[in-house]
């Protein structure tokens, strides 16, 4: 992926939990001073492993605060009485660059101003915040429905469905991805808006989704399809069969139950992903456009200010940073709890 | 080994064939009128009838796309009388700004590109892959967990972010180096070394994150395995152990995504290029993009295909080369 950074690798996260003998002996005591057997399924087993990770604690933690001040973001603006777009010109000099300490910090702007538009930064970022997770998580909920459908299809259907749709992810590995997002996004909306009418936000961020929805399935339909393939051989299967189940019943009731693991695992460390590439679409302005807030975008208008004042850089810039950073622990963590074979 | 290649670069030629098409379709078929796209948006009708006519878009769509390919293959002629404008092999048409030949654009272009990539691929895969060696040699040590740490922070760190932090730090507070900017390799070598500097250090730092992870676990995983022991066992020196046996094996999946990155990046480092202001590939395709410039548009997406396909085959053939496990017959 061009010059982004790369979040962690995926390694192998297959493999349906099951349950180990090892980990029952690294339980918390409460179950082995009693010692008695208590009975576990591999969730509740994951769930243990997780809740003991320190790492996962604090990146849950982080990733819970990010959420409720994107959703709380209105009442915040409530609270301080300023809305997003206002614009506090009065406390920008005549360079248009903010008046006080730091970019302008005061008690009433506790991140400080924008240079030039004078907008506040803190509700900039907070509604930033609220754009970046929604688009992230939609794009990630629609990759893996895509990848599960196309995984489940060929894995189920084999032969040459499966050639076509192995030949697709090969094909679509080998699109410039990035390249191509940020030509097609302005292309197709020139093609459904005519000149008069500016383009809705809600258009741009759909295509947005759509996009990277379309282009990242591939590692989600890999994995899906091959455990399709080597579950599909096995008893409990067969047995459903000879009871009588149908096609439906087999894959979503029998299957699916045993590779959702992988799947969330996919999701998780998809997300990061996502909210890094849309802040770089919106960096060199193809991202969500104005006024609707956005991360990426603050950072490339704070390119010009760089050396007059870095503060505006920061915060959004950190922002990103520490965001993309609890979703990819919390993702490793959850990969780790999920499948405690997979060793780091 | 050379059926192998052979049958490597064909499915390579159908897989661009297709992307080119999917591209063309899109960026050509989709637009109400290609013409006013490509004109900008305040063309009047005649300049819309000039710019169809001159670029044969008013022909059927199969036969403009079999136009391209001949561009492509062995040139084509636009327009007719005063108009006539002979575009030799590699044809990829004309820049709807002022006119240029999109191949000079690009071979305007590229250098500035792989002289950040290229730079950076050095440095990244220096720095990276002699932390993981050096954090798996001394695991668990202070060393190593600093390592550890800072690789996970560098992995989720953005260019966009990164590079700015590290403008202001060494261009506008300190000093320590020039603003950047490119000066061919041939015409000055330092001023070129000077100039992308800072481009190689963005992408270099963060880059090595991952590079430093993958090859720590590596090490490890080869570390303890059998002929890394024999070779101990026989009493060879240690650092001919770890380089020359449990590097070499070790290397080979490093190959692989670093082949692959260095294709992508190629393709376009446009973050870089937009913070830098360095005037590669990528920050062409940006430009055009708002200018919905298609010739230049179509010609980057194309060519930033041709280097991942590309890098495919260089990273198989490499793999067969580095690890004796793997021989093409």
């Amino acid at each position: 992926m061009s010059d982004l950074s790369h979040p962690p690798s995926l390694t192998a996260a297959g493999e349906p939990a099951a349950p180990d003998p090892a980990v029952a002996a690294e339980l918390p005591a409460t179950a082995a001073s009693r010692s008695e057997i208590i009975g576990r399924s591999p969730n509740q087993l994951a769930w243990l492993r997780l809740k003991r990770d320190r790492t996962a604690r604090i990146s849950a933690l982080t990733l819970l605060a990010a959420a409720v001040v994107a959703l709380g973001a209105p009442l915040l603006g409530w609270l301080t009485g300023i809305d997003p777009t206002d614009k506090f010109v009065d406390r920008l000099n005549d360079f248009g660059m903010p008046v006080g300490y730091a970019g302008g910090i005061s008690p009433d702007h506790w991140l400080g101003l924008e240079p030039g538009s004078g907008r506040d930064i803190l509700l900039q970022l907070v509604y930033g915040l609220r754009t970046s997770l929604f688009i992230a998580f939609a794009s990630a909920l629609l990759a893996s429905f895509v990848g599960v459908a196309v995984g489940v299809v060929a894995g189920w259907a084999r032969g040459w469905l499966d050639s076509v749709v192995n030949w697709l992810i090969d094909l679509t590995l080998a699109f410039p991805f990035l390249i191509f997002a940020l030509a097609v996004i302005p292309i197709l909306e020139d093609r459904f808006y005519s000149d008069r009418e500016a383009p809705s936000p809600a258009f741009r961020v759909a295509l947005i989704i759509a996009t990277f929805g379309l282009f990242s399935w591939t590692y989600t339909a890999r994995l899906v399809r091959g455990q399709v393939i080597s579950l599909r051989e096995r008893e409990f299967v067969e047995a459903a069969r000879a009871a009588g189940a149908g096609t439906g019943h087999i894959l979503f009731r029998q299957l699916l139950p045993n590779i959702w693991a992988p799947i969330l695992v996919t999701v998780s460390l998809n997300v990061p992903q996502f909210i890094a590439i849309e802040a770089a679409l919106a960096f060199v302005n193809v991202g969500v456009t104005e006024p609707t807030p956005d991360l990426g975008r603050m950072i490339y208008n704070s390119i010009g200010y760089v050396a007059s004042d870095p503060w505006y850089t920061l915060f959004p810039g950190l922002t990103i940073f520490l965001l993309v950073l609890a979703f990819n622990l919390f993702g490793d963590a959850l990969r780790d709890s999920l499948d405690p074979r997979s060793t780091r | 080994m050379f059926r192998f290649v052979v049958r490597r670069l064909l499915v390579a030629g159908v897989t661009l064939a297709v992307i080119s098409l999917v591209t063309f379709g899109l960026f050509f078929a989709v637009p109400s009128s290609p013409a006013k796209v490509m004109c900008g948006k305040n063309c009047t009708a005649e300049d819309i009838a000039q710019v169809e006519q001159r670029l044969g878009i008013d022909q059927p769509l199969p036969r403009q796309y079999a136009d391209f390919v001949k561009g492509l293959a062995v040139g084509r002629t636009y327009g007719s009388g005063d108009f006539r404008q002979d575009c030799p092999a590699p044809c990829l048409g004309y820049s709807f700004r002022n006119n240029q030949p999109v191949t000079e654009i690009i071979t305007q272009r590229a250098p500035v590109t792989f002289s950040i990539v290229l730079g950076g691929a050095v440095l990244w895969l220096t720095l990276g892959i002699s932390l993981g060696m050096v954090s798996a040699l001394r695991r668990g040590t202070v060393l190593d967990r600093a390592a550890i740490g800072i690789t996970l922070a560098g992995a989720s760190m953005q260019v966009y972010f990164f590079g700015l932090i590290l403008l202001y730090l060494l261009v506008y507070a300190t000093g320590l180096l020039p603003f950047p900017s490119y000066t061919p390799l041939t015409e000055n070598p330092a001023r070129w070394a000077v100039g992308l500097l800072l481009p190689w250090m963005t992408l270099g730092f963060l880059n090595s994150a991952l590079y430093a992870r993958l090859s720590r676990a590596q090490m490890l995983e080869t570390l303890s395995e059998d002929f890394v022991r024999t070779a101990r066992a026989k009493g060879m020196p240690a650092r001919q152990v770890h380089v020359r046996h449990a590097l070499r094996a070790a290397i080979t999946p490093i190959v692989t995504i670093a082949g692959l990155d260095i294709g992508t990046s190629l393709g376009g480092t446009f973050i870089t290029e937009t913070i830098f202001g360095l005037q590669g590939l990528g920050k062409a395709t940006v430009e055009a993009v708002q200018f919905l410039n298609l010739p230049v548009v179509m010609a980057t997406v194309l060519l930033a295909a041709v280097f991942i396909v590309v890098a495919n085959i260089v990273v198989d053939v490499l793999y067969a080369v580095i690890d004796p496990r793997v021989r093409l017959n």
